[in-house]
């Protein structure tokens, strides 16, 4: 048997069930490999040793019994902090929520624990989601292990730099305007954002919830689907949960087949903007999937070029609502009750010390965009062409049956190259905003490397048939498989 | 596009519940600036104006489920995470001025 970090979560599985190492076992291996190198890469906001190793004996003892099964008990697993976990810390990478443990669990902590996965711990994030780097999160960035000096994409920085750095064998990321799909394309990794409504938002904590949608991340296609399967499905705690079956997402990845598939590149998502090295991939990666037997063709969407602008709207608008509910009353931080000041007082000075400069300018830019005399030109233009963009999907579909684009216009960038600007940070979204408007599914699988760094290939599927995505990435990933980071910095 | 003063951005964080110094003030006026400038691009979108605006993606109309009475959290784990508490409730700084 050989380094229980280096396996997929498929062979993990194997290995429990087999009882050649057992679930503590595992665990601990991925424990002591976090003790070793997290120092570096700063993945982890929270590791949860006790919880874990509580939780691997559960999972040993039921595989005994037989009160556990399932594809992934035992496997650990690596989650985003924000989603809620009962009794362990959940900070969404802000101040203002520091030190607090949520009495319950979200829907997907739930579903993770009751089918028999090891949560390891909560990942680095930027704060409220709100970023491409993670260098908006509170506790200092987290180092992307293909190169420490640079950024491991975000919001979910955290989870995809736990599985490049083998870490962790799976992870969960949220993806609001691309949070799963960047961070997996700047680290080689794959990451999938489900249709909206497949996977339940209870207990994620909100940052834009007509977009927020949590999903698999893995190092292969097929282990993303195994954990797709776990998560996903009905939930009457989430009224926007749709209640239909899951795709077939399992046995798409098993097909990874594309013959006779139509695959449509889309016009407005390569050229201006894009690193000539991103692209090249990119276009290899068409010609392989040409090769596997997809018709390619080439398709326009218009309005994808006004994405970017209708999210940066949409997106703000809903958080400066949603983050209200931070109001030093209920949760987290208070900031100078000092017996004089008044509720709002107080609750003026902890928003403005608890939140970070990123969030109060998305706070204020929502702010601005809802107001009386702007809403209409703003917000409410935004919501038009939001329409336009799912018309434009829903016209591409009648052609294809899936889309392809980069996932990310530039690979992983240098820490603080963008700090100071925020559009340029805004633009590393440019590809993977339109799929979180249009509600469909989208998925990023690595695709070789440009100056040494990872590519991500995005594949687009339409509204619940995610099963799409895995049949493409599974075949390229067959193809072609994703690069292994080097690690250097290990030895050095 | 017209400029954002760091009057109108003292109103929006007053609004937003935010206490920001004058040179916070300051940086998210001219950074507004620049994200206004462009964001505005969506008005070029000319053939927007007899669209429905999307609030979601995915039209759900009427999600109900049974009235059923269910527990719900334990008061003392809700309390627990709050900033104060006393007395079974959340404590909550002073809401009105003092009596005259």
């Amino acid at each position: 048997m050989g380094d229980l970090t280096r396996m997929t979560a498929v062979e993990l599985a194997a290995v429990v069930a087999d009882r050649q190492a057992s679930a503590v076992e595992v665990s601990q291996a991925h424990l002591d490999r976090i003790a070793a190198v997290d120092d570096r890469v700063h993945a982890f906001l929270h590791v949860d040793v006790e919880g874990a190793l509580a939780q691997a004996r559960r999972v040993d003892d039921g595989l005994a019994d037989g009160t556990v099964t399932g594809p992934l008990a035992g496997v650990p697993l690596a989650l985003k902090d924000v989603l809620c976990t009962e009794g362990v810390p959940t900070t969404v990478g802000s101040r203002i929520l520091e030190g607090w443990r949520p009495p319950y669990d979200a829907t997907v902590t739930r579903r993770l624990k009751d089918a028999g996965l090891v949560l390891l711990g909560k990942t680095n994030m930027d704060e409220f989601a709100m970023g491409s780097s993670t260098e908006h999160s509170a506790y200092g960035p987290t180092h992307n292990p293909w190169d420490l000096d640079r950024i491991p994409g975000g919001s979910g920085g955290g989870s995809a730099a736990a599985l490049a750095a083998f870490e962790a064998p799976l992870a969960i990321g949220t993806d609001t305007g691309g949070s799963i799909r960047q961070p997996a394309a700047v680290t080689g990794t794959v990451g999938v954002k489900p249709t909206y409504g497949g996977v339940s938002r209870y207990g994620l904590v909100a940052f834009s919830s007509s977009l927020d949608q949590a999903g698999p991340c893995a190092r292969t296609v097929l282990d993303a689907a195994l954990l797709h399967e776990v998560i996903a499905g009905h939930d009457p705690l989430d009224s926007t949960s749709i209640p239909s079956t899951v795709p077939p997402v399992v046995e798409a990845a098993r097909q990874a087949d594309v013959t006779g598939l139509r695959v449509g590149v889309v016009r407005e998502l390569t050229g201006e903007g894009y690193q000539p090295g991103v692209e090249a991939r990119f276009r290899e990666a068409v010609e392989v999937l040409e090769e596997l037997g997809a018709e390619v063709v080439e398709v326009s969407c218009p309005h994808f070029d006004y994405a970017l602008p209708a999210y940066y709207l949409i997106a703000p608008s809903e958080a400066s609502s949603n983050l209200a509910r931070f109001d030093a009353v209920r949760y987290g931080l208070r900031v100078g009750d000092d017996g004089e000041r008044s509720l709002e007082e107080v609750m003026q000075l902890t928003r403005a010390q608890g939140f970070g400069a990123e969030v109060k300018r998305r706070i204020v830019l929502g702010t601005y965009a809802l107001s009386s005399g702007y809403y209409d030109a703003y917000y409410g233009q935004a919501q038009k062409v939001r329409t336009l963009i799912s018309r434009d999907f829903a016209a591409a579909f009648e052609r294809v049956d899936v889309l392809v684009a980069p996932t990310s216009p530039t690979v992983a960038f240098r820490l603080g190259e963008k700090l100071d600007d925020p559009l340029a940070m805004y633009r590393q979204d440019i590809a993977s905003i339109p799929s979180n408007l249009y509600g469909g599914p989208a998925m990023s699988v690595p695709c070789g490397l440009s100056e040494g760094l990872p590519v991500g290939l995005q594949v687009m599927a339409p509204t619940m048939r995610d099963d799409l995505l895995y049949r493409v990435g599974a075949a390229f990933e067959a193809a072609r498989p994703a690069p292994v980071p080097p690690l250097a910095w290990e030895t050095s | 596009m017209s400029e954002i003063t760091r009057e109108e951005v003292a109103h929006l964080a007053r609004l937003s519940r935010l206490a920001l110094d004058d040179a916070e003030l300051d940086g998210l006026a001219s950074q507004l600036d620049v994200i206004l400038g462009a964001v505005a691009k969506i008005g070029e979108v000319s053939d927007a104006a007899d669209v429905p605006p999307t609030t979601h993606a995915v039209p759900l109309e009427n999600v109900q489920r049974p009235d059923v009475v269910r527990p719900s959290l334990p008061r003392e784990a809700v309390l627990a995470g709050a900033p104060d508490a006393e007395g079974g409730r959340f404590r909550v700084p002073r809401i009105l001025d003092e009596e005259a």
